[in-house]
Formats: structure tokens, sequence, C-alpha cells
């Protein structure tokens, strides 16, 4: 870095941060528009979340590998009670049971567990025995580790947080190094499962979706609505869009949830083409500054950690833009960065801040493959 | 993987080293995928917004444009001066689209409350809502006040699938006068928007198309082209700003032969009773007047026939949903006597040829009784004083087939080419015809029955007065509803002038000399009526005399006239119903064309008699109604589905009626066998009916039943 730029600054990823203020602000724009022209009641709170959430980022990048370690197991018992307090005292929106009233604020402890299992994860493959990666040892605490949040989650139920849990999960196995055979084998025992999880284990809502997602045209104004009118706004954007503020299938209503799970096809609409290409570009950025990162790690607890916390956001992301686009079923999941909510940022801010804080990790002690 | 097959034995050789190079496979892997996954979903929305653009943008335009179609104002029907029998008036409707209200009993619970129905409107309206196919509005209300209207318009957000709006609805100014002739309008059906290529129009809320008569013939003229209005609407229907208007076309109007007040005075004019009266213009063929009564509100069948008004017509036995004019059948009675003339003169029967009248003739071995003994009789005493056994005699010359043909070329037994829904043609009865249809032959007494109008001889009261304008003029006139500027030209029947003036001067002799029906003379010096009376029983001697007892059995009163008598203008019939004889019909003819040529004398007699009756037939319907609505309560059972098969039922129960007189024409009656000297008869019908010196043409039986 040139010696105009303070060190202070220089030093801060702006690999990643450059594209995130980009999501941010154009999920801002997107968000008055959303509002029918106005600040209120999304947009500004995005900011200000944001402005929130992003100190917290860098609290959280200042602490050392010794600390994360250290409270990996108790954060985790800690996540793993406030979703028995789920079951037991939450409250009930929109047909399940996922908040906790905190008083302040509505916390909603399953997003805190997708750092939360990763960090674990990361902390137990970052201290088993290399020799016992390939032996039942190395499975069955990590399968427990994941089984159990996951099943607390779906007695939510809320299908997809828990399948948001098990992919980032599975991710941190799998670039642990366990035997390739055994995800294989686990990926041929889900496709015979999964018939009989869909037809004994969904809800009829669920089942719905996915019926949905498979012929969204068989009932365009019952659960195909949705799907059928984010294609509609997307398809309707072209290349360039119809304009800021001229969207009509999210001004007149006719796109459902235009400010959170659809924010992808409110913008789309407006910006086009380019708008999507600009937003997917963003996120291919940060997620391959995340794989650097993790690339860039000494150690196994930071390598597993990073990739963990990039698969995590990359979840939301992917499932999230196929969802609008018509290629996913319906499940509530919204945008990262720039769909309105407070535990999607909040958990994605704290991806954000796990992943700075393994570069940080790596700028002090780099690799030293070159000299080695 | 050649670590795959390395660890399938020796699982333990893994070192850090295997462990990082693992790692480093593995996120590139991820990455590979990731980055797939990205190109993928760029690839999938450049087609969505690219190469499907078309598509998308033109769903999202209909979705956020809504066009909605203005119901074209409907033509005016009006009468041959202008004057509008039916036309348009400007109101505040509300309506309800089922298919777009989730909670149709609350939605109609709020509007009961906002419009302040009664519980019948509103029973109707959620019953209409139930048969409803769902995307066809409904009507709630119409003719609202603007106050009403805007108290809807407000909650509208609350009230998913109901449409408020401005229109025009049909108005009928003389209201029940031109109910059978006119019809009324409804919102189409299930079958007719399927019939007409699902037309949008048809289930635009407030368009309504012709159910019934004229308004059903004339469809496609008095229609119009709708308007348009283009709007932006947000995705549970509100609108947000107009895009851009097209004004409706109004339907043509159809100018009818109808002369507007006429129909209206003779409709009111027909009183209590239970009948019709038909007027045509004998040079040109048109139809004055066709009234029929007791009738039905048009302006309320217009809004949806509702339960009360459904009850209380239905219950009436003077059938008000029937068209007399069309769909009654009677027995002619003496009315054909002028026209059976008619076909002796053709048969070659000269005027002067008289027969003896004794009280009855015998024909064959058998001897039918006349009404009266009447001594001598030639054509024109038979005619006036309606003698039987001159016609018994002479139908009987010169065979029934004959006057049949007769009775065909004058109309009887006909259909005429009327925009009409149905028109009942009758019967005139001959040899052929009861081969055909009850496999028996004709026997004198057929002969004998029909010759006088009775038997099987059925007609309408259109019949008769058509009759008795080719009577009139020796022109085989057509009726005509529809005004045009050409005068039609009529073929001539090969009749002498001398021949047509012998039966004219007879027929005025009936009205204005020594004939039957003194009291239908005109108040005009100048102007004379000729007519002929009628009288056709409807049960059996042995059951009712005819005169008195319940309504349903007395008899039916006819009359055919014609005027002036020496240069035809106008002709025509009226037919009272159970009327107890023609002094029922005549005293109406001879008011109608008393206002038909002196409107005020005409007024001058309909005003005592309306304030007797206790006001005009609107007032009196109005009253009706209150009255009937009052006694039924909220028991009323519901319309049927559909208001088709109201008139489909009427129309199934007028043949059922029209049969009725078959019975009588078949039965041999021994207590009718006469027995008295031709003085006795003429003393005892002398004193039974002193004011009313008129044919009886009771069918006679023979005397020696076999």
């Amino acid at each position: 870095m040139s010696g105009i730029v303070p060190d202070p600054i220089a030093r801060q990823p702006w690999r990643m941060l450059f594209p995130l203020f980009v999501l941010i602000g154009f999920g801002a724009l997107v968000l008055y528009s959303a509002a029918g022209g106005s600040w209120t009641p999304y947009a500004s709170s995005h900011v200000v979340r944001f402005l929130v959430f992003l100190p917290m980022a860098f609290v959280i990048s200042r602490f050392t590998r010794e600390l994360a370690q250290f409270f990996a197991f108790p954060i985790y018992a800690v996540i793993i009670i406030m979703l028995m307090a789920v079951e037991a005292i939450g409250f009930v929106g929109g047909g399940s049971q996922r908040w906790l009233d905190l008083g302040f604020m509505q916390l909603q402890p399953s997003e805190l567990m997708k750092p939360g299992l990763v960090l674990v994860l990361a902390r137990f493959y970052a201290n088993l025995p290399i020799g016992l990666i390939p032996t039942w040892r190395s499975v069955v605490p990590a399968a427990a580790l994941i089984g159990f949040p996951v099943a607390l989650v779906l007695l939510q139920p809320d299908l997809g947080t828990s399948l948001a849990l098990a992919f980032g999960g599975a991710t941190v196995m799998f670039v642990a190094g366990l035997p390739l055979r055994w995800f294989l084998m686990a990926g041929a025992a889900a496709a015979v499962l999964a018939p009989l999880a869909f037809f004994f284990g969904l809800q009829p809502y669920q089942q719905r979706r996915v019926f949905t997602f498979l012929d969204p045209e068989n009932d365009p104004l019952g659960d195909g609505y949705h799907i059928t009118q984010s294609k509609i706004a997307i398809g309707s954007g072209g290349l360039s869009g119809k304009g800021f503020n001229e969207g009509s299938q999210s001004h007149l209503n006719y796109l459902p949830e235009p400010q959170t799970d659809f924010i992808f096809s409110t913008m789309a609409e407006e910006w086009g083409f380019i708008g999507g290409l600009v937003v997917i570009g963003a996120f291919a950025m940060i997620f391959s500054w995340g794989l650097k990162v993790a690339r860039d790690s000494q150690d196994r607890f930071g390598k597993l950690l990073a990739t963990g916390m990039t698969a995590t956001i990359f979840f939301y992301v992917a499932i999230n833009l196929m969802m609008v686009m018509g290629l996913a079923p319906v499940v509530g999941i919204p945008l990262p960065f720039m769909s309105h909510g407070g535990s999607s940022m909040m958990t994605n801010m704290i991806c954000i801040g796990s992943l700075m804080m393994v570069a940080r990790w790596n700028r002090k002690a780099p690799r030293t493959g070159l000299i080695s | 993987m050649g670590r795959l097959s390395k660890k399938n034995r020796r699982r333990d050789h893994v070192s850090q080293t295997t462990l990082d190079n693992a790692f480093d496979r593995r996120t590139f892997t991820i990455g590979t995928a990731m980055g797939g996954i990205g190109i993928l979903l760029a690839a999938r929305m450049g087609y969505i917004a690219i190469a499907e653009n078309e598509r998308y943008e033109l769903e999202s335009e209909s979705n956020r444009v809504n066009l909605s179609l203005i119901p074209p104002r409907r033509g005016w029907l009006l009468d041959r001066n202008g004057a509008p029998l039916a036309s348009n008036r400007a109101d505040f409707r509300v309506d309800i689209i089922p298919d777009r209200t989730p909670d149709p009993n609350h939605t109609v619970a709020v509007l009961t409350d906002i419009l302040d129905l009664d519980e019948n409107a509103a029973a109707d309206v959620r019953k209409r809502i139930e048969d409803s196919p769902g995307f066809q509005p409904v009507e709630v209300a119409s003719g609202l006040k603007y106050d009403q209207f805007a108290a809807v318009s407000v909650r509208l957000p609350d009230l998913p699938g109901v449409v408020p709006q401005r229109g025009f609805s049909r108005f009928y100014p003389t209201g029940p006068s031109v109910g059978h002739l006119i019809g009324y309008v409804g919102p189409a059906n299930a079958e007719e928007y399927e019939a007409q290529d699902r037309n949008p129009l048809l289930v635009t809320p407030g368009y309504k198309i012709g159910k019934d008569a004229l308004e059903q013939q004339f469809e496609q003229e008095l229609r119009g082209i709708p308007g348009a209005r283009r709007v932006e609407v947000t995705a549970s229907g509100r609108i947000v700003r107009d895009l851009e208007t097209r004004e409706d076309v109004q339907g043509d109007p159809v100018r009818l032969t109808i002369d507007g007040p006429l129909q209206d005075y003779a409709a009111r004019r027909i009183g209590l009773e239970s009948g019709s009266c038909v007027v045509m213009d004998c040079e040109t063929g048109d139809i004055l007047c066709m009234s029929s009564m007791p009738s039905f509100d048009p302006n309320s069948f217009s809004q949806g026939i509702g339960r009360v008004e459904y009850a209380m017509l239905r219950d009436d036995e003077r059938v008000p949903l029937r068209n007399k004019v069309l769909k009654g059948l009677y027995p002619p009675g003496s009315t054909v006597k002028p026209m059976h003339c008619m076909a002796f003169l053709d048969a070659g029967v000269k005027p002067e040829e008289t027969i003896i009248c004794g009280g009855g003739r015998r024909i064959g071995n058998r001897f039918f009784n006349c009404w009266s003994n009447h001594g001598s009789v030639d054509m024109a005493k038979a005619i006036y004083q309606s003698c039987d056994s001159y016609f018994y005699h002479f139908a009987q010359q010169v065979g029934f087939d004959q006057v049949a043909k007769w009775a065909h070329k004058m109309g009887l037994g006909e259909e005429f080419p009327l925009p009409v829904t149905s028109q009942f043609y009758g019967t005139v009865p001959d040899p052929a015809w009861k081969k055909k249809k009850f496999d028996q032959e004709w026997q004198p007494y057929d002969t004998v029955n029909s010759s006088i109008g009775q038997g099987y001889y059925l007609t309408s009261p259109l019949q008769l007065a058509v009759m008795s304008a080719r009577l009139a003029t020796g022109d085989k006139v057509m009726p005509r509803l529809r005004l045009t500027d050409d005068k039609p030209r009529f073929e001539h029947f090969d009749f002498s002038p001398e021949e047509i003036g012998y039966v004219r001067q007879a027929m005025s002799d009936t009205v204005n000399g020594p004939g039957t029906a003194g009291r239908a003379r005109l108040p005009f010096d100048d102007i004379k009526m000729a007519g002929k009376t009628g009288t056709a029983q409807v049960v059996s001697l042995s059951i009712s005399d005819g005169k008195t007892g319940p309504w349903k059995y007395r008899d039916h009163g006819l009359f055919v006239f014609f005027a002036p008598f020496d240069k035809p203008k106008y002709a025509g019939a009226v037919v009272i119903e159970h009327g107890g004889g023609s002094g029922a019909a005549y005293p109406i003819a001879r008011d109608v064309m008393t206002f038909m040529f002196d409107p005020a004398k005409g007024m001058e007699a309909l005003r005592p008699l309306e304030e007797q009756w206790g006001g005009t037939a609107q007032e009196r319907l109005d009253a009706k109604y209150r009255a009937y609505a009052a006694a039924a309560g909220e028991a009323v059972p519901p319309v049927p589905e559909r208001d088709e098969d109201i008139f489909d039922q009427v129309e199934a129960e007028a043949r059922v009626a029209a049969r009725q007189p078959e019975a009588i024409a078949r039965e041999t009656n021994p207590s009718r066998v006469d027995t008295r000297s031709a003085e006795e008869v003429s003393e005892a019908t002398a004193s039974a009916r002193p004011t009313s010196p008129d044919s009886v043409t009771q069918g006679p039986a023979p005397d020696n039943p076999e």
C-alpha cells in the first residue's frame, strides 16, 4: 500500500469491504424504492443496523486465536440453551416458534447458531489429533454437534435454517479432510431418505411449496404466486431495468415481501440484468476473499473457521437467488446485506467479523509456505 | 482419487501434509462450485431478463393495467310517435363478484347494513351468489342514493370483490303496461356467456341483456358498443390512476308500431280483469297496442326478481307472468261467425238465403240447440243476433274443411312473423287434424261445435285481432311491430266490395243496430264501430253456469271489432278471461276505441272506474306488493335460479291451460239436451239475461248420445 493512506486504513481488507459497502448501499437504495420512495421504514434502519454491526465485526476481528478457541464450546452451549428456551418460552410468529423476546430486541437463536456451529466444529477438528481423522471419532462427535441444533431448529419448525446449519457443518467436515467416500455414502443415503423425509417429515405447507416450485404456473394465484410474480419482476426489468423507483411489480404490491426475501426481484425490476450482475459480482468478490483468507491461514482452526463462515454466507445467497429466479422452492431465506432484517444482518456480520479475525491472524503470522 | 483407494486398506496414514493438500483441493472444489453456481445464477437471470423479457414485460403490464369495460347505454325502445317505452336512467349501483370475495356472507352482511336492505332482499343476494358461477357479477342493489354509494366506496378496502359504480339502468316509464310487450333486462346467465364466446362484456358488472320479448328480440341493435377504461391498479385491486378512457356508444333506438298512450290506456282499462286487448291499424298492419293484464313491473324485474314479488306473481291465479295476447288460447266462440260467413259466401251461399231457427236445429239425426229462438234467419241476422242454428246449417252444407281453410286465411291457427319470443298458434279443427290428433273420424257434432267457435277451436287474442282486420278490409293484413316508413301492400281476398260491405253492415248492426252489443256504441255521431261478441265456456254446465260462482269457472268474454265500420282504419280484439260473458269485453273495446279517436273522452270514462278500482295499474300493483310482502313476512321461498326458468314454467302452464277446453269438446253432456219448445227457450234466455242478449255458445251436445 502506498504511504499516503495511513496504515490502519490501508491494512483493512478492502477487497471485501468495498463490495460489502456496495451491497449495503445498493440495498439501501432498493429498500428506499420498496417503501414507495421513502427512507422509512426500511432503508434508514437498514443503514443504521449496518452501522451498528460493522463496529461489532471489527470488535470480533480483534479476538485472538486462543480466545476464540477458548470460547467456542461455551458459546455453543449458550446458544443451545437459548434454542431450548425458544422451545419452552419463545413466542410464535408466522406459524413457527423462533424468537426469544429479550425486551430490547427479538432474538432468533437459530441465526446465532450458524456462526456458532462453524466455530465449534472448527475448534473440534483443530484440536482433534490428526491420526483420528479417518476414524469414527472424527465423525460421531461432530455429527452430534450438528445434529442437536438442527433437530431443535426443525422442531420450531424452520426448515430453511436447519438446512443452512447442516450445510455449514457439512462444509467444515468436508474441508477438515474427512474421507471423501463418507460424503459419497452420506449423499447416497440422503438421496434415499429425502423422499421419505419429504412425505413424512415435512409440513403440508412445505410439501406444497416444493410442488409449487416444480410447477409454479399450476397455481398462479395461490402458492405459485410468489415465484411467478418474482420472475415477472426480474423478467420485466430487462437489461437495464425500469429505472429507479419505477418498479410496478413492487410498488403496486404484486411482489410479495419486496423488502426481505424478494429484494433481489425488486432490485432486478428497477436495475435490470446489469444490477443483477453487480450484486452477483459483489458477492463473488466477498466469497473469493473469504476463501483466500481460508487458504492463507496457517493453522487448521483458522482455515476451517474461514471456510465455514464463507460457506454460511454463501448458502444464504445461493438459496435466496435460486428461489427468486424459480430454481429452488420458496424458503424464507433473505439475501445477505441487502434484505431488510436484523437477525440476518447480525449473523452475516458475525461471519464477516470472524473472517476479518482470521485475516488479521494471517497478517500477524503469514503463511510460511514460501520459506519452508 | 488415489488417496481413496489407499485408505481403503490403510486408513491411518493421515499426516499434516495430506490434510493440507486435501484442504487446498477441497476449498478449490468449493470455490469452483461457488463460481459455477454464480455463473448459473447469472445465466438464469440473463435468460429471464433478456431472452424472456418480452413475455414478462407483457405480464407485468397486464398486472399493472386493468382494462375495464364501460357497459354501453342500451338503445331506447320508442313508440310510433317517438316517445320512449324503455329508456335509461342514471343511477348508482353495487355489484359483487363472488370469485373475488373470500367471505361472501360477511360481505353481504356489511352491505346489507350500509345499504339498509331488508332480510328478503339480502336472502335473494345470498342465493344469487350461491348459484352464480363465480366470475359473474351479482347485483346487490341499484338505484342507490349518492350517500349510500359513497358509503360503500369508502369501505371498499374491507370489501374485496365489491364493485360500486355509476351507470345506467333500464327504465320503463309505464311499468306494468308494457311488461309483457317489451320484456325486461337482466344479467347474462352462464349459458348465454358461453354461447356468446365468453364475451367479457357479459360479465361486466352493471351490464344487462334483454331477457324477454322485444328486449330480447332486438338485443343486437339495442346493445351498442362498450367503452373502455384503462387504469393502473394495485394487487388488491385499488385503482391508482386513470390511464385512458374511451366512451361507450349507445345502442340504436328501435321504433315500434305501438302507440304508447293507447297501450297504457288499454292496460289500465282492463282494470281488475284478467285479459288482453289488441288494436291494429288495418291499412298497415301496425300493432298499436297489445296489452295483457295483470302484468309485472319490468322495472323491478330488471333489478333482479325479488322472492316476494315472484311469490306474489306466481300465486296469482290470473297468471300475471303470462303474455295473454300471444300465449293465451281461448275458444273464439261467436267471434268467428262473421269470418265463417265469408267462408259461406265464398262457397256460394247467398246472403239472402234463410233458415228457420227453432231454438236450435236438427243436423243429421240429432237436434242441436241455439241460445235463443230466432225464427227466420238470414246472414245479417245470423251475425248481429248471433244465431247458432244458421251456422250449424251452413257449416254442415259447405263442409267444415271449407270453413277451416278460410279460418287459416283469416289468420286463425297461424303464426305471424313478429319479433316475439314465442306465440301460440292455437287450433283450427278440421277432419284431417282430428284424425291425426285423436285418430277419430270427424262427426257432424264436430262441425256443429266448430261452426260457432267452440269444440277444439282455439285462438289467441292476436289472431282474433288479425282476423278482424282482414275481415274489415278484405286484405290479407299482416301484423307488424317494428315501424318502417314504407307502407306494406297486402294480397286482396277474392270478395266483392258488396260482400265485404254486407258483413261490415251486419257487424255494425251488432253494435249500432238490433244486435248483441248495444252498449258498445261509440260516443261519437260520425264514427261507428262494428263488432262481434263471443262467449266461451270453460267448464261444463254441470259444474257452473258460467256467469256466477268461482272466478275460474266463469265464461271467457270476447269481442272483435273494427272502426269506423264503413271505412275501417282500426281493428282489434278484447278477450277477458272468466269475465262471465262478452259483457265484460266490449265495454273495454268501446273505451279503447273512444280513446283512440278522442283521448280526452277516453280518459273521462276511465277515471271514475280507476277510482273505484283503487288507482292505476301501477298503483294497484305497488299496493298489492306491499300488502303481500307484509302478509308473507320473511318466510318467502326463493325464486328459481334462472329467470328463464320462470318463463319456461309460465309457458308450460299456458300450454296446459290451453288444452283445458278439449275436455268439454269431447264430453257429451246429457243435461244439455234441450227438450223445451222454441218459445220456452227464447223466454227463458231473455229473462235470464235481459241486458246482455249475447250468444252463449256453449258447446252443444248431440241430443241422442250413442
